[in-house]
């Protein structure tokens, strides 16, 4: 089998005296679509920073696209194609939104030592960016101030700036957070469109969207991962039954 | 800059900049060219903080110290004999990039409250550091021999052709400043300040940028450094006292920080200001600390910050 | 050099790092607990030696002068964090800069206008102006040895009320987590009030013991509140072991610097070069050492939040 493209080995970080993640394993393949739930406090937060670059490992190794990134900074590892949305949303407000998602190409179009031309003028910042836009459906708001953007259009712009990076991982934090049923829908439609082309890791706690989404689901509990496998797997799976589904009425099914 | 409103407002504050020379030859005040001759220095000195506090966020509370490691460039090489302008202000403007860069390279690499501590740490340090040199001054400063030479080409003795030298760079700068903020350089700056963790995480490695921009400042400010000691003809430590950095920002936040424009209104404000009240007062200083603060409570965005701007206006 | 001046000196060193901590434990609070930054801190402290030595002179009772001048600092303190502060705890730290950096114009020259731009010398009553045997053959102002014992003696007070009352306790947890004490219920706006009273009482102490050593003039709060940033800085922000820490490591480097690197200069240099080079580098030594500090933790020794 292929090496996986993300591959996490005896991941622990500790605040105090609390192990919030206690020696995580975890592989990725790629392409594939993973969704980490487990109940509040498991750890899922302090594994996402940890992934993204915002948290130092006390110990354990995570491995990228073949390459070790434990002791590389977010913004490098956001270079080698891991993007990230975030779980409250963080854009740049004062920005209009194609600008938001030009500044994200720029950071993946070589260096930003121009001093001279605008940046408004490279075609090959803003063309991407707009295009991008369109596809989560953001086109004829390119123009608006972030900040003046609808809850649901922002998180949209999150995902843009995301994608924008043409990242070879997403790491999705709660995306539909926040969102009514409709959008919600859409977005998982949405993403539903990249499964297979972009290897997607998303933490969420909206059943039906892990449920539509993954392929396969890891299970956290107590900063441990308890269960990985296919939804179905996971559904009829005594310990995560009464760790975690067995708690959630929405789940009687 | 944007909006007609804005534009319009630059050009007038411009042409009426031009004016002052022939305006107070007629009236015979030459005072007037003096004056307005150091509000222009000190708009180069608050618009090179502008870079990097109104655009880039960091509240640098040591900026007077380009001004002053500038300054004493000119003033040092003028006392060892050497006179020529160019040997002068080039020396000034690397001295004062490398200081920004030593500077800079420790402090970026924190961020609040310690790192507008650490720049106030640092410039006291080199104001100390010109008290404590018997050779130049100590703390009574000293005199200059004369202006910057400028052989062949200009000379600044005559306080007209330095006056529109002095403009000249304030426009030149005014210029690169609006060419770099929207650059991708500026853009990358600009993300730092609206959403730093955000601009890491779309790939930015912000340190290399900020460090950079603090040394582009740095260097702005040692050339307004330069100037001011010509314009004095007096070298003094007090040009690198912190409060000076106090009375910059204060001239960026007063005119309206994040527009390169507001800067120079800012500077002229406080400077005027400050020349009306001292004849009033010699304790003027008592109406200019409330003033300050009424300023920083209710009237944050500035004097050109209130001119109708562009929708799309960052900072 | 004999051991005399280095003993000598070395005591010095700790009467100004003393200082130095009753300047840096109020502020550290203050930027800890309520986020904020305050310039005027050193504002206090010249108003403590303004009050104390108008005190003395109007009562000729040292006493007497010494407790009034704490009052009356205290009550100044607490006035301008009721009036002016208040409003700057929410705000971001270029506000809070700008506007205490107002306040610092507003405080130096009022004193200004009260008591002119000279310096004004305190006297000591007789029996604080001899010296005492500290060790067999070495002798030290009574003075500054009692300044270095109100010190110790304020750092181990504050030693006990953060860690063993209440308030202590409340003043830790809301260095380490400021959102969390509020949400646990506690009156806030008082907690932040008293912290910063106490922050005020101790920028006087400070203030009023400097009176009779340095020269009470308009801006001598600032002087010593940059070297009070620089402590906290190398101790870390919010932490009062931090800031005894920082205070005893700068002023024995401040101090030392000053007295001994012109001398150790002159071994090697040649007497003109040790001339400039040693006073130069003794002023610089401090900022040296802050910017060592940060190049290997950028928090602080002992920053009171964790990373």
């Amino acid at each position: 089998m292929a090496e996986p493209l993300l591959a996490i080995r005896g991941l622990t970080k500790s605040f105090g005296g609390l192990r919030a993640t206690d020696g995580v394993d975890l592989d990725v393949l790629e392409g594939e679509t993973r969704a980490i739930i487990g109940p509040n406090g498991a750890g899922k937060t302090t594994l996402i920073g940890q992934l993204a670059g915002d948290l130092r490992p006390d110990a354990g190794a995570i491995r990228f696209a073949g390459r070790d990134v434990t002791r590389l900074g977010t913004p490098v590892r956001s270079r080698l194609g891991l993007a990230r949305s975030f779980q409250i949303t963080s854009i740049f407000r004062n920005f209009s939104a194609l600008d938001n998602v030009a500044l994200a190409v720029q950071a993946h179009s070589g260096h930003s030592f121009r001093f001279w031309r605008p940046a408004h003028a490279e075609r090959a910042l803003r063309e991407p960016a707009r295009a991008v836009l369109e596809s989560v459906g953001l086109g004829a708001r390119a123009d608006v101030l972030a900040a003046n953007l609808a809850h649901g259009e922002q998180r949209q712009l999150e995902i843009a700036m995301a994608l924008a990076a043409k990242p070879r991982l997403l790491l999705l934090d709660e995306p539909v957070a926040g969102m009514g049923l409709e959008e919600s829908q859409r977005m998982v439609r949405f993403l539903g469109a990249f499964k297979g082309r972009v290897t997607i890791v998303l933490v969420e706690h909206d059943m039906d969207v892990v449920f539509s989404l993954a392929d396969r689901i890891s299970v956290m509990v107590y900063g441990r991962i308890i269960a990985t496998g296919t939804p179905e797997e996971v559904r009829g799976n005594e310990q995560v039954r009464k760790a975690y589904l067995g708690e959630d009425a929405a789940l009687a099914c | 800059m944007g909006s007609p409103t804005r534009v319009v407002v630059l050009g007038l504050g411009l042409l009426l900049l031009a004016g002052v020379p022939p305006a107070a030859a007629v009236f015979n005040q030459p005072f007037y060219v003096d004056l307005f001759r150091r509000v222009m220095i000190f708009a180069i000195a608050a618009l090179s903080l502008d870079l990097i506090l109104g655009y880039g966020g960091m509240v640098s509370f040591g900026h007077a110290a380009y001004l002053g490691v500038g300054a004493y460039a000119v003033g040092v090489l003028m006392h060892h004999g050497i006179h020529n302008g160019f040997v002068q202000w080039t020396l000034a403007v690397v001295a004062s990039t490398l200081v920004a860069l030593a500077i800079g390279a420790v402090s970026i690499r924190t961020s609040g409250v310690y790192f507008i501590m650490i720049t106030l740490a640092f410039t006291q340090m080199l104001y100390y550091l010109g008290i404590s040199v018997e050779e130049y001054g100590g703390d009574d400063g000293m005199r200059l021999a004369t202006r910057s030479q400028f052989p062949g080409l200009m000379d600044l003795k005559n306080p007209t052709v330095f006056y529109y030298l002095v403009l000249g760079v304030l426009l030149m700068f005014l210029y690169i400043g609006h060419r770099l903020v929207n650059a991708r350089f500026g853009m990358v700056i600009r993300a730092a300040k609206s959403n730093e963790p955000r601009a890491r995480a779309i790939g930015f490695s912000l340190y290399r940028y900020k460090l950079t921009a603090f040394a582009i400042a740095g260097a702005m400010c040692g050339v307004a450094g330069a100037l001011l000691v010509n314009q004095t003809e007096y070298l003094t430590p007090e040009f690198m006292h912190w409060t000076r950095s106090g009375e910059i920002m204060f001239m960026v936040i007063l005119g309206g920080m994040g527009t390169l424009v507001g800067p120079i209104i800012g500077a002229a404000v406080f400077l005027l200001l400050e020349d009306v009240l001292s004849a009033w007062t010699v304790h003027w200083q008592i109406i200019l600390g409330p003033f300050l603060i009424l300023v920083v409570l209710f009237a944050k965005r500035g004097l050109f910050g209130l001119l109708p701007g562009a929708a799309s206006r960052n900072g | 050099m004999t051991l005399f001046l280095v003993l000598e000196q070395g005591l010095n060193g700790l009467q100004f790092g003393v200082m130095l901590f009753l300047m840096a434990a109020g502020l550290t609070l203050v930027f800890g607990i309520m986020n904020l930054v305050n310039l005027a801190h050193g504002s206090l402290y010249m108003v403590g030696a303004y009050l104390a030595t108008m005190f003395v002179q109007l009562t000729g009772a040292f006493v007497l002068a010494v407790v009034l001048a704490l009052a009356g600092t205290l009550l100044v303190g607490v006035v301008v964090e009721l009036v002016a502060l208040r409003t700057l705890y929410e705000r971001d730290h270029l506000d809070q800069v700008l506007a205490t950096f107002g306040l610092i114009l507003f405080f130096n020259e009022l004193i200004a206008i009260l008591w002119g731009r000279a310096a004004l010398y305190s006297s000591l009553p007789a029996w604080l102006s001899g010296h005492i045997q500290v060790l067999p053959g070495v002798r030290y102002p009574v003075y500054r040895a009692l300044v270095i014992l109100v010190g110790l003696a304020v750092a181990a007070l504050l030693w006990v009320v953060v860690s063993r009352t209440r308030l202590g306790m409340l003043i830790r947890a809301g260095a380490s987590n400021r959102t969390m004490v509020a949400a646990l219920g506690v009156n806030i706006r008082l907690l932040y009030t008293v912290v910063f009273g106490f922050g005020a009482a101790l920028a006087g102490l400070a203030g009023l013991m400097a009176g009779p050593i340095y020269a009470v003039q308009p801006g001598m709060g600032e002087q010593i509140l940059i070297q009070v940033f620089v402590v906290i800085v190398i101790g870390g922000i919010g932490s009062i072991r931090g800031a005894l820490v920082g205070s005893v490591i700068v002023g024995m480097v401040d101090t030392l610097g000053r007295a001994f690197l012109k001398p150790m200069l002159a071994t090697f240099l040649s007497p003109s070069a040790a001339d400039t080079a040693g006073p130069a580098l003794a002023s610089m030594l401090i900022y040296m050492l802050m910017a060592a500090v940060l190049a290997f933790r950028p928090q602080g020794l002992f920053p009171a939040r964790g990373i």
